[in-house]
């Protein structure tokens, strides 16, 4: 009813925008009070003017595939949906570059290029995820071993920020050093320096052939030793995959891609390196590329340093028995690893392990990041672990957004 | 700012880190008043030369004591005066700290220090099958504070990426004084991507004082071969060609009649006679693949109108094709008393397109260009010929130099691909930037280094004034208040 709502009816002059229904537009258990969902850049400016002026805090959501990653938010009185900014607004195939709206599913952008025989070389967990939540959490898949992340395939982003003042970094050349990188920083910053509602990617062709050379090992040890042979071997893979099983055997999966002549000789080279019990086909193993861990249950990234990989499984395989709670992890032999716990393990055993694979982790050289995780063992651990820098996080924080209004609480150190 | 500040800063300095590191004799001051890009010349008031990172923080507190500006400063090839020392100000050089710290093959990793020359970083792990692949022109003097200041590519970044994909961790002194430690090893430290946005920023966001980088294993094959158009139409046709193929070629470099003139007479490498262009494709990896796409690399040469096709025998020969390429840009001084190196990018299918408009510029004011570039990637390096004896010439050629930035702007491109913004293209940020962009930028910078003391004057046409709503501020502004507003 009008004038029950001020903030609802000056957002309904700018943008479509409605009370919040209930538990579906709340974030992380954060209750929110409106939804608005703009339809362009322009519409999200003024979108965030009008939530200036009535100092709402604005949480954008995607997909919500990940909106439960991270920090509950401090406060959400608006949920920005981009839903209707979506689509493909420029494939330039000569040049490999896409620009595309935010509210694009990453599935729907390499349809539109897969046309072209192009790809944007990134895993994404879940291909109903957006352009612009993918950024704003950069999970990273299998192919970041050979293409690295989202960082390194942006080139150009717009965005706006918390005063609805729109900004662009980068460009749509793939070269260029002119300003400051802001697209880097934007990515995997959780929503909390602005709202992303156009990104420009590089692409790259779609390989015409691959293979994927799999082997089982006895344990975790061995298997990281498999997948150093094969990255310090000069096959290039695509990807060098490792997944653990309950029981501690560890599969790792090469993904062979290329020109047919090269994949068969090249597959060859990856099966002697792997040595007795390796075999290849077509088809990509079970769960590969997947997350180990379902709605509702604990989610872990572990990054270390390339050898240890392999240590890093072991002590998922030693916790998992000291503890009682079942870990599964699997990841790539970049050094980015995840790993699971079920939603209905006990959260002081959780949150033991959580301690137990930083103390493992710090010598690797590597973190834990808690991605999500049931509210009670929020309550028991510190989601981000130590975050060197965080001091120049705050402050470029209280630059960009001193009043806290985007996405509040939910990124390290309470930013 | 007063001579008494300076005496006493410089005082202070020798205490701290000794005698031999700092220089204020003005003779010895003048070794360093420019970078690569030598029109620009301005003597520092003070050169130190720290050891340590704990040096360059004592450098970096002692100048926020003093507000005093400061400019850091590695080998000093930089093509944009982005290490153009400050009259009134402390010029950091980074040269002493060039140890290589660790080197890792089973982690793919190096750890050096700042003033660590890049290729030796390949040449520290090369016995392992290693090497750090960004690969400038000038790899052999560059260093690697310097490839981080302004995230250095080189012709293979067209497949391998920049420095900003090659680098790991970092330890920077920034401008309050402190030392951090961002990432390692690892990849992808928690928090925000903070050696995302340090790598590339020009030295405005504090000083470097230790790398990790990424090594790259060695490829099994590399094949390179140079091919002879009549002109750079046909040969960017083919360059189209082969990218649309689904080709990722390690390098696609591309030179046209008057660059091949010059590289000739400089360094006689023997490029086909007659050649109105000429690319030099480069493909590495497993042999197969790479065999695989030269045959194919070959073929669209041919159908794209190459008359001679030559294939390097042996790494001898690939040197070769290599020397007239890499020797481009100084050879030219052969054909010209006078040139300027541009640098801008424009998507790769503008290639003919801007060529023609290029030529055009060219024609209508007599300026000669000769045209070197990484054509993989639309990155121009039009080298504006003149001679500054001749009255008149110089400005005609500037003009001719920055129609071409507007022509890469127009075409949705950069006004700069590697050589950085510096103090050079500060005045043309504007032009591919709006205010608000511009603005946003320095929000970061604000964050880093509200004084506005590191590397001042560089990238932006003007600091933004930190801490402050623009358009509400009262009164004098700091930086004018503290004698420092005139450096801007």
């Amino acid at each position: 009813m009008a004038g029950e709502h001020p903030a609802r009816d000056d957002l309904k002059k700018v943008a479509r925008a409605r009370l919040a229904r209930g538990p579906k537009d709340w974030v992380g258990g954060v209750r929110t009070r409106y939804v608005a969902t703009p339809s362009s850049t322009e519409e999200v400016a003024e979108v965030l003017r009008v939530a200036a002026q009535h100092d709402l805090a604005v949480v954008t959501r995607g997909a919500g595939t990940t909106l439960d990653w991270g920090a509950p938010p401090t406060r959400a009185d608006l949920l920005l949906d981009t839903a209707a900014m979506a689509g493909v607004v420029d494939h330039a195939a000569g040049d490999l570059v896409v620009v595309v709206r935010a509210g694009t599913p990453v599935g729907e952008l390499q349809d539109t290029v897969a046309a072209a025989g192009q790809r944007l070389a990134l895993d994404v967990p879940d291909a109903d995820a957006t352009v612009g939540g993918t950024l704003a959490v950069s999970p990273s898949g299998p192919r970041r071993l050979l293409y690295g992340t989202a960082r390194d395939l942006l080139i150009g982003v717009t965005f706006v920020r918390a005063d609805g003042v729109v900004a662009k970094a980068g460009g749509r050349v793939v070269k260029n050093v002119a300003g400051y990188d802001f697209g880097k920083l934007l990515t995997g910053s959780f929503g909390t320096l602005g709202v992303i509602t156009e990104a420009t990617f590089r692409l790259h062709p779609l390989p015409a052939a691959r293979r994927v050379v799999t082997v089982s090992c006895a344990d975790a040890t061995t298997a990281g030793r498999a997948a150093l042979a094969v990255l310090g071997s000069q096959v290039a893979p695509t990807a060098v995959e490792l997944d653990q099983a309950g029981d501690g055997r560890v599969q790792v999966a090469g993904l062979i891609e290329g020109v047919a002549a090269g994949v068969a000789d090249r597959t060859r080279t990856v099966l002697d390196l792997l040595g007795r019990g390796a075999g290849d086909g077509d088809a990509l193993p079970d769960g590969y590329g997947r997350l180990p861990f379902e709605a509702g249950g604990t989610g872990l990234k572990v990054t270390t340093a390339l050898t240890g990989v392999g240590p890093v499984l072991a002590a998922c395989n030693r916790l998992a028995g000291e503890h009682g709670v079942t870990i599964t992890a699997r990841g790539s032999a970049a050094g980015v690893l995840h790993a699971g716990l079920a939603a209905d393990a006990e959260p002081e055993a959780v949150a033991a392990v959580v301690q137990a694979l930083r103390a493992a982790t710090a010598p690797l050289a590597g973190t834990v990041t808690v991605l999500t995780a049931p509210h009670a063992v929020r309550d028991l651990v510190d989601l981000w672990g130590p975050v060197p820098g965080l001091e120049l996080m705050r402050r470029l924080k209280d630059e960009m957004d001193p009043d806290h209004r985007l996405s509040p609480g939910r990124f390290v150190g309470g930013i | 700012m007063t001579t008494g500040t300076i005496t006493r800063l410089a005082e202070q300095l020798r205490a701290e880190l000794g005698d031999d590191a700092v220089i204020t004799d003005r003779t010895r001051l003048r070794t360093y008043e420019c970078d690569g890009l030598a029109q620009y010349k301005v003597t520092p008031a003070v050169v130190v030369l720290p050891r340590t990172t704990a040096q360059v923080a004592d450098v970096v507190r002692a100048c926020i004591a003093a507000h005093v500006p400061y400019v850091a400063r590695g080998s000093g090839t930089g093509l944009s005066g982005g290490a153009l020392p400050h009259a009134d100000g402390v010029l950091v050089v980074l040269s002493q700290m060039r140890a290589v710290v660790d080197v890792d093959p089973a982690d793919q990793r190096a750890v050096v220090q700042p003033g660590v020359i890049n290729l030796q970083v390949t040449r520290s792990a090369a016995a392992d099958g290693y090497y750090y692949a960004p690969d400038p022109s000038s790899q052999q003097i560059c260093s690697i504070g310097g490839n981080v200041a302004e995230n250095s590519g080189g012709a293979h970044c067209l497949k391998y990426g920049f420095t900003t994909n090659h680098v790991t961790g970092l330890e920077v002194v920034v401008p309050d004084g402190s030392v951090v430690r961002l990432g390692g090893r690892a990849p992808d430290p928690p928090g925000y991507d903070l050696i995302g946005a340090f790598v590339g920023s020009e030295g405005t966001l504090g000083i470097t004082t230790e790398v990790t980088v990424r090594l790259t294993r060695a490829p099994e094959t590399v094949r390179t071969l140079l091919a002879a158009f009549p002109s750079t139409d046909e040969a960017g046709g083919a360059v189209s060609a082969i990218i649309g193929a689904g080709v990722v070629p390690a390098a696609i470099e591309m030179m046209d009649a008057l660059a091949i003139e010059a590289a000739e007479a400089a360094v006689h490498c023997g490029y086909p006679d007659g050649a109105g262009a000429v690319l030099i494709v480069e493909l590495d990896g497993p042999r197969a693949e790479v065999e695989a796409h030269f045959t194919e690399v070959e073929r669209h040469c041919d159908e794209h109108g190459a008359f001679e096709i030559r294939i390097a025998r042996d790494e001898a020969e690939r040197a070769l094709f290599w020397k007239g390429r890499k020797s481009a840009f100084a050879a030219v001084g052969r054909i010209s008393p006078d040139y300027i190196v541009q640098d801008g990018v424009i998507p790769r299918t503008a290639l003919p397109e801007v060529l023609r408009r290029i030529a055009a510029l060219s024609d209508g004011s007599g300026v000669r260009v000769a045209n070197v570039f990484h054509a993989g990637d639309g990155n121009l390096h039009p080298l504006v010929l003149f001679d500054d004896a001749v009255a008149g010439q110089t400005e005609e050629a500037e003009q001719v130099s920055a129609s071409i930035l507007d022509l890469c702007i127009e075409h949705g491109g950069s006004i700069t691909g590697e050589h950085g913004v510096g103090i050079d293209k500060a005045r043309y940020m504007p032009r591919m930037y709006t205010e608000d962009d511009l603005d946003t930028m320095q929000m970061l910078r604000c964050a880093f280094d509200p004084h506005g003391l590191a590397n001042p004057g560089k990238v932006f046409p003007t600091p933004r004034l930190c801490g402050e709503v623009p358009g509400r501020h009262k009164g004098p502004h700091p930086l004018q208040q503290a004698g420092l507003a005139e450096v801007f």
